[in-house]
């Protein structure tokens, strides 16, 4: 072998070297530290939690694991309800985002090719601007003194103000308004790469519009409507933001009770075991997602 | 299309821009409000920006944050270049199917769990090999680039299996060495996308309330982390008006970013 | 101009029995080849025959995984590309797209730490050669198809290589480019003097450029030799059908007769001579300068006439159903030896 071969093999030795250091550091260690602390009971002090391996005596360490984590997270009413509302907002988020994104990616694909670029940026650039300021926008407007209400008013439509803020309503809409870009971009990718033929052969053989509409053009986006979906309900499952800022203290939802746990309440394992919760319920989707993505790849 | 539907996706085009831009319109246009109530406008006036230059908390805050930042930015982009390479060469099959997951477990994690997680791996760490001393700019910075580098690979990535594998084929012939075919041919190749990632781990940074809350310290507030205590006591119209700014700022980063990356594919 | 080298004994690329698979799949199988200084040596075959690999193989970005390759006498078979004395213009061209025409044309002599008047001047010569002078300092993308090709070409002869190798080097230009850069290919190789190596899957363009063809199937040399040899003396039945048409005839010895079609006369009357075929004719399809008549033996058998349009008109006027006889000067005959 000649040494630039051997050049070549330190360079790869180099590259795989560092992401794979980093990569145990940084992803694998943190997530096997919060399983581990899940396992253990909570306590006062500095760490606030028992070791996992006990020294107490002998030679061999006593292992303290426990599942009295996730017992009480099975068993306390509030926990099931975080789970079961969390599944719900992020569901019905997901649906409704649908909705809305789909005419948009639709128009978008069918619009001449050299207005795409600007419609698509217009799409994208609020998803690059600030996520915190974007939901405080919300904040500003569903007030009760807010400008929804004060126009609805005006307009004589209501009398009083309504409670727009701190209601499942806003945690809903705020979902809607963060994640629309998630689902519009996946789905026009789709739409975008779409023969438009296939809807005139459609018609040809005597399918109505909406007839070519159900037809053909739905089924080709399934693979795009299906990444939506996961792409919005993914990440509003263990949303903390908006609804600590938009669905107030009724609102229960996975992330907001796993900061609440961990900042109000101290209680590290449980939060670790909320945690450790969480990633399994987002486990799923996320390999239905990574199956999809990686399917539409394979046919374009 | 005809005429009728074609005028019923605009029109829900049309909703869906102005549901995207409207408040944070109205956001803008009332940070130029004089008034102390948010909602009621009495007049024009820059009050509530002269009012954040003389917020030195919130100054402090802006500095750090873009420190951290720019910080952050540049190792994500670092660690995405070589591990797009990584996942470019590895095998076997499964191998490079379980370092996958791996690297991109960050994009599908939830922002608590992130933050959580590495809060106790640098509290186990601190404990146990008396690194890092102390939670603070440090601690963030780390923490940024861990998830900064995983939207930086998929950008890099992306744009490195769309290379031409003959190019690298192509400069060997002509007798440049695996180091120098990166450098002058791969690297050079892959610099806007270098550089979009570095953008995207920027801002995703600057944006970051979550993780930064779990693994700062005491001293330590990031611009997110302030606003955001405060907003979670209610509006308020210097907020509105640091708003504007933010939104201004990465407004034109992004922007500046898009005309030169279209300029230099024209 | 340089001086075309005489054919020597010494092959300027010797392979010894090369293999090389990927995974359980054999690519090339065992090809032992020789090939000579200064020849237009062309692999042909279908997709999938081996051709490819064993290009790849020559220049060193596949590794072989038995025998060796010889350039020059000196065993290549475990260095790599960079430092092989061989060149290759690539199908896709791949062309740097962030580099300049010059910088591309240059981008091998800045490999070799060229002084920089060297390299600037060099590049000029290149271009010229190319007629490509004027666009030096154009992007890759602000080219056309056949302008990118020169580039090409002008980056893999700027190092003055012993052997170049051209993998599809006329596949992405349309036809009558095509046409045009099959001639200029073959004038080139003429004015440089090197070895040139190319791989084709059409056997017009391997015909009517090459000096000598190796046509391979399922990752084999199936023959070798000069277009003339390949067309008029196949071996086989694989390598007549591969360049253009054949009539294949089973004879009771054993043997297999092969005709061209335009070997092949056809008469109204039974013409005076021996191993005449009675048919009838099916259809006859007119191609401008010729006409290609359909039969049918009388076993179900078909067979094509090739007729000039004179011998047509000698012919009088045919319709389908007429009953014709078919033969040729033994001469003209073949026997496949495989």
């Amino acid at each position: 072998m000649t040494m630039a071969a051997g050049e070549a093999r330190g360079l790869r030795r180099v590259i795989l070297g560092t992401t794979t250091t980093w990569l145990a550091l940084f992803t694998l260690a943190p997530f096997l530290i919060v399983l581990a602390i899940s396992l253990v009971e909570s306590r006062f002090g500095v760490p606030p939690y028992e070791p996992l391996f006990a020294w107490s005596k002998g030679l061999w360490p006593v292992f303290n694991g426990t599942l009295a984590n996730y017992a009480t997270l099975l068993t306390d009413p509030l926990y099931l309800e975080a789970f079961g509302s969390s599944l719900r907002i992020a569901a019905t988020s997901a649906l409704i985002t649908l909705t809305i994104a789909y005419p948009m990616a639709y128009a978008i694909a069918r619009a001449r090719a050299e207005w795409r670029f600007g419609l698509l940026m217009m799409i994208i650039l609020p998803f690059w601007t600030s996520f915190l300021i974007r939901v405080y926008a919300w904040m500003e407007l569903l007030n009760a003194n807010g400008l929804i209400n004060a126009l609805l008013i005006k307009l004589g439509v209501i009398d009083a103000p309504l409670t727009l803020l701190n209601t499942e309503f806003a945690v809903h809409l705020g979902i809607v308004y963060s994640y629309l870009p998630f689902m519009v971009l996946p789905i026009y990718a789709v739409l975008e790469r779409m023969d438009w033929t296939l809807l005139e052969a459609a018609q040809d053989l005597g399918a109505g519009p909406f007839s070519a509409f159900r037809r053909v053009t739905l089924p080709l986006s399934l693979p795009g409507i299906i990444a939506g979906l996961l792409l919005v309900f993914i990440p509003a499952l263990g949303e903390f933001i908006i609804p600590d800022l938009l669905g107030g203290p009724g609102t229960l939802m996975l992330g907001h009770v796993l900061w609440t746990e961990f900042f109000n309440n101290h209680d590290w394992p449980l939060a670790s075991a909320l945690a450790v919760s969480l990633l399994v319920l987002v486990l799923t989707p996320a390999a239905l997602l990574y199956r999809t993505l990686r399917r539409a790849e394979v046919t374009s | 299309m005809t005429g009728r539907r074609s005028i019923a996706l605009v029109s829900m085009l049309g909703f869906g821009y102005a549901f995207l831009y409207l408040p944070i319109a109205i956001l803008i246009v009332y940070s130029f409000n004089d008034s102390r109530l948010v909602t009621v406008w009495s007049h024009a006036s820059l009050r509530w920006y002269g009012a954040l230059l003389d917020n030195d908390q919130l100054l402090d805050a802006a500095w750090l944050s873009l420190r951290v930042a720019a910080v952050s930015a540049t190792l994500s982009a670092a660690l995405g270049t070589a591990a797009a390479f990584a996942l470019q060469r590895l095998r076997p099959f499964f191998v490079a199917r379980g370092y996958e997951a791996l690297v991109m477990m960050p994009l599908i994690v939830p922002e608590v769990l992130i933050g959580l997680s590495l809060l106790l791996l640098f509290v186990v760490l601190g404990n146990t090999v008396g690194w890092p001393p102390e939670r603070g700019a440090m601690t963030i910075t780390l923490a940024h680039a861990s998830f900064g580098a995983a939207y930086a690979t998929v950008v890099i990535r992306a744009r490195l299996s769309q290379l031409d594998p003959s190019l690298d084929e192509a400069a060997a012939i002509l007798g440049a060495t695996p180091w120098r075919t990166f450098r002058r041919v791969t690297l050079p190749l892959l610099m806007p996308a270098i550089a979009a990632g570095w953008l995207l781990s920027f801002t995703l940074s600057l944006d970051d309330v979550v993780v930064a809350s779990f693994v700062t310290g005491p001293g330590a507030s990031t611009l997110p982390i302030v606003v955001f205590s405060s907003v979670r006591l209610g509006v308020s119209p210097q907020i509105n008006a640091l708003a504007t700014l933010i939104v201004a700022f990465v407004s034109c980063l992004i922007l500046a970013a898009t005309l030169m990356a279209r300029r230099r594919s024209a | 101009m340089i001086d075309r080298p005489a054919r020597g004994a010494a092959p300027v690329i010797a392979i010894e029995g090369v293999a090389k698979s990927f995974g359980a799949v054999p690519a090339v199988a065992g090809v032992t080849l020789d090939i000579a200084r200064g020849d237009f040596f062309c692999l042909v075959g279908a997709s999938g025959s081996g051709k490819t690999t064993l290009l790849r193989l020559i220049a060193g970005f596949e590794a072989p995984d038995e025998g060796r390759i010889l350039i020059d006498g000196e065993d290549m078979t475990n260095r790599p590309p960079y430092a092989r004395p061989v060149n290759m213009m690539f199908q896709s061209y791949a062309l740097f797209p962030h580099l300049s025409v010059a910088d591309n044309v240059g981008f091998g002599l800045e490999e070799e730490r060229r002084p920089r008047a060297e390299i600037r001047e060099r590049v000029a010569a290149a271009l010229d050669l190319f007629d490509m002078g004027s666009l030096a300092a154009r992007k890759p993308h602000q080219l056309s198809g056949g302008q990118r090709q020169r580039v090409a070409l002008a980056r893999a002869l700027v190092k003055n290589p012993k052997i170049l190798l051209l993998d599809e080097p006329l596949a992405a230009l349309d036809k009558k480019l095509r046409e045009r850069a099959q001639l200029e290919l073959v004038a080139l190789r003429e004015r440089v003097g090197i070895t040139f190596v190319m791989v084709t899957h059409d056997q017009e363009e391997a015909m009517s450029m090459a000096t000598h063809i190796a046509l391979m199937r399922d990752g084999a040399l199936c023959q070798v030799g000069t277009p003339r040899e390949l067309y008029d003396a196949p071996q086989s039945r694989f390598a007549a059908d591969f360049f253009g048409a054949a009539n294949l005839f089973d004879e009771t010895a054993g043997r297999t007769v092969m005709v061209r079609p335009e070997q092949m006369m056809v008469s109204r009357a039974h013409p005076s001579r021996t191993g005449v075929l009675a048919a009838s004719l099916a259809n006859v399809v007119f191609l401008g300068n010729a006409y290609v008549c359909h039969c049918a033996l009388d076993s179900g058998k078909a067979v094509q006439a090739r007729l000039s349009p004179a011998d047509m008109a000698a012919l009088g006027a045919l319709s389908a159903g007429d009953r014709v006889y078919l033969s040729w000067d033994p001469a003209a005959a073949r026997v496949l030896t495989s």
